[in-house]
């Protein structure tokens, strides 16, 4: 059936979205074939933010590069930290000091709950409301205050490095983050009074851009996409790093696969991440918050593969090493473009506007997709 | 599944393929011309079960291309890595995109990095760069004056 939708014929509308298109949130461009009002065909074309990380990569140290990719997926840019320190400290076979892996998880859930809550009001904004935005942002203005007293910056942290930390945490910031869990769990119910509950904002969103469990899995979805459909991915669970293995929380799941389960998934997400945070933060040890590394790292000859979550999916990080202080080779999987491909499948038969509604909860970054 | 029972499992499906045991996971080596048939058996087989392809990527030995597919399953969970070595002057393989449909952006994005040329793949073009670039990016010969920094 989907073929014969494929195909363009005489009387096709073709119109191009983007790349300067607010609700594709950067510059991703989208040329939709249209039969009417009918979406035929979505074709994204890439590169317009493309800045060849991985080329860059492979003339910079095995210090410098982790900078790097805070610019890749921003509003995840500790979990990105993340991944590539872990794959160096596996190369290395480097024990992280227990402080340090605190620390890490802590910030990665903060991250995530910054990350799903400007998602929420972005995607509000996209389907034409404009309040869920300040409300979003009251809450995620806190965790941004919190990252700039500890890492010095409010969306390119840059604070994680092999071997734990670059810097101890703030005095101030055990009590922030409970004044934060405090402010979060007064607030969260004005979220769904003004938006899950909203009869309009479901119609808009309930039976639009299915994704069934199968397709997911193919199309190679992560993170909350492939959990609306019901497919276990989370790579917490999977293939627990740090102390995620030390923490009780629960991998949300949902088998309807429409846009509404995925807005559900990440609501969750949000009070599961306030669960993980709650169990660490009275608990961090003392003690280093950085191992001892030499000035200049250099990886064994080999490969290394880590896989992470971030607030979209799976990250993945493969460096391909010949002993050299770079690396030789390295590849980002990022969890956007993986979930990118699915959306042709996700909206063929749909109307335009359900395009909007589809695309917001794949929740893409496009700097991510385009590295 | 272990990397031993992984292996036998493998054996039975293609006896020609030779394994690498550094890494994490089981490294397969497999030649280029039994690729389409060998990940058609690997999506299928009932013991093994890879239905998600996780990352697809290509390095450049200089000598010669390699080809890397990270497979695993979502019901088993376990892992493995082939790998394909291709010629650096004409490098071709069939596309797998029919099997795991992530592989089309993928194999678009190798295609136009490396210059690997994917046989019988739906709609092979450029994805990231424009149209008319000329050149493979991150082959290790390519060199732009005007684009590329050195250090």
């Amino acid at each position: 059936m989907f073929e014969e939708v494929g195909t363009t014929t005489e009387g096709d509308l073709i119109i191009n979205l983007g790349p300067q298109h607010p609700a594709t949130h950067g510059v991703l461009h989208l040329v939709i074939t249209l039969n009417g009002e009918i979406i035929k065909k979505v074709e994204p074309h890439l590169g317009y933010i493309h800045r060849s990380i991985e080329k860059m990569t492979e003339s910079l140290s095995y210090r410098q590069f982790i900078y790097v990719t805070s610019r890749m997926d921003y509003l995840s840019a500790h979990i990105n930290n993340h991944a590539c320190a872990l794959c160096v400290e596996k190369a290395l076979q480097l024990e992280v000091p227990q402080r340090a892996q605190y620390i890490r998880v802590i910030m990665d859930e903060l991250t995530r709950i910054a990350s799903h809550e400007l998602w929420w009001g972005a995607m509000a904004m996209d389907l034409g409301a404009f309040t869920p935005f300040f409300h979003a942002f009251r809450e995620r203005e806190k965790i941004n205050e919190i990252m700039e007293e500890t890492c010095g910056a409010r969306l390119t942290m840059n604070y994680m490095v092999p071997g734990g930390v670059m810097v101890d945490l703030h005095p101030d910031f055990q009590k922030k983050v409970k004044a934060f869990i405090q402010q979060y769990k007064a607030k969260i119910h004005e979220y769904d009074e003004l938006v899950t509950g909203n009869i309009i904002f479901q119609n808009r969103m309930k039976g639009i851009g299915y994704l069934s469990a199968q397709d997911a899995v193919s199309y190679g979805c992560t993170g909350p996409v492939a959990r609306g459909s019901g497919v276990a991915s989370d790579i917490r669970k999977i293939a627990p790093y740090d102390v995620y293995d030390k923490v009780e929380f629960d991998e949300v799941l949902q088998t309807e696969g429409d846009s509404f389960a995925r807005y559900m998934i990440r609501i969750q997400e949000m009070h599961q991440s306030i669960k993980i945070i709650e169990q660490l933060i009275d608990v961090i040890p003392d003690g280093n918050f950085q191992a001892k590394t030499k000035a200049v790292i250099k990886l064994p000859k080999g490969e290394f593969y880590q896989r992470v979550e971030t607030a979209r999916g799976e990250l993945g990080v493969y460096i391909v090493s010949e002993g050299a202080a770079q690396p030789y080779r390295i590849k980002y999987r990022s969890p956007g473009f993986s979930n990118l491909s699915a959306l042709d499948h996700m909206v063929r038969g749909h109307k335009i506007g359900d395009l909007i509604a589809a695309m917001g909860t794949l929740d893409l970054v496009i700097p991510d997709i385009d590295r | 599944m272990t990397k031993e029972e992984l292996k036998i499992q493998i054996l039975t499906i293609l006896p020609t393929v030779s394994f690498e045991e550094t890494g994490e996971w089981l490294q397969v080596l497999v030649a280029a011309e039994d690729w389409k048939l060998f990940a058609q058996q690997l999506h299928a087989s009932a013991e093994l079960q890879f239905d998600y392809l996780f990352c697809l990527t290509c390095v450049d030995w200089k000598t010669h291309l390699t080809m890397v597919y990270h497979l695993t399953s979502t019901t088993y969970r376990h892992n493995i890595v082939i790998k394909i070595k291709l010629d650096s002057i004409n490098p071709f393989i069939e596309t797998v995109s029919d099997i795991w449909r992530t592989a089309e952006f993928h194999e678009r994005e190798v295609f136009e990095m490396f210059g690997v040329n994917f046989l019988h793949h739906p709609d092979l073009r450029k994805l990231i760069l424009p149209d008319d670039w000329i050149g493979y990016p991150l082959r290790k010969n390519y060199e732009d004056p005007i684009n590329m920094i050195k250090l």
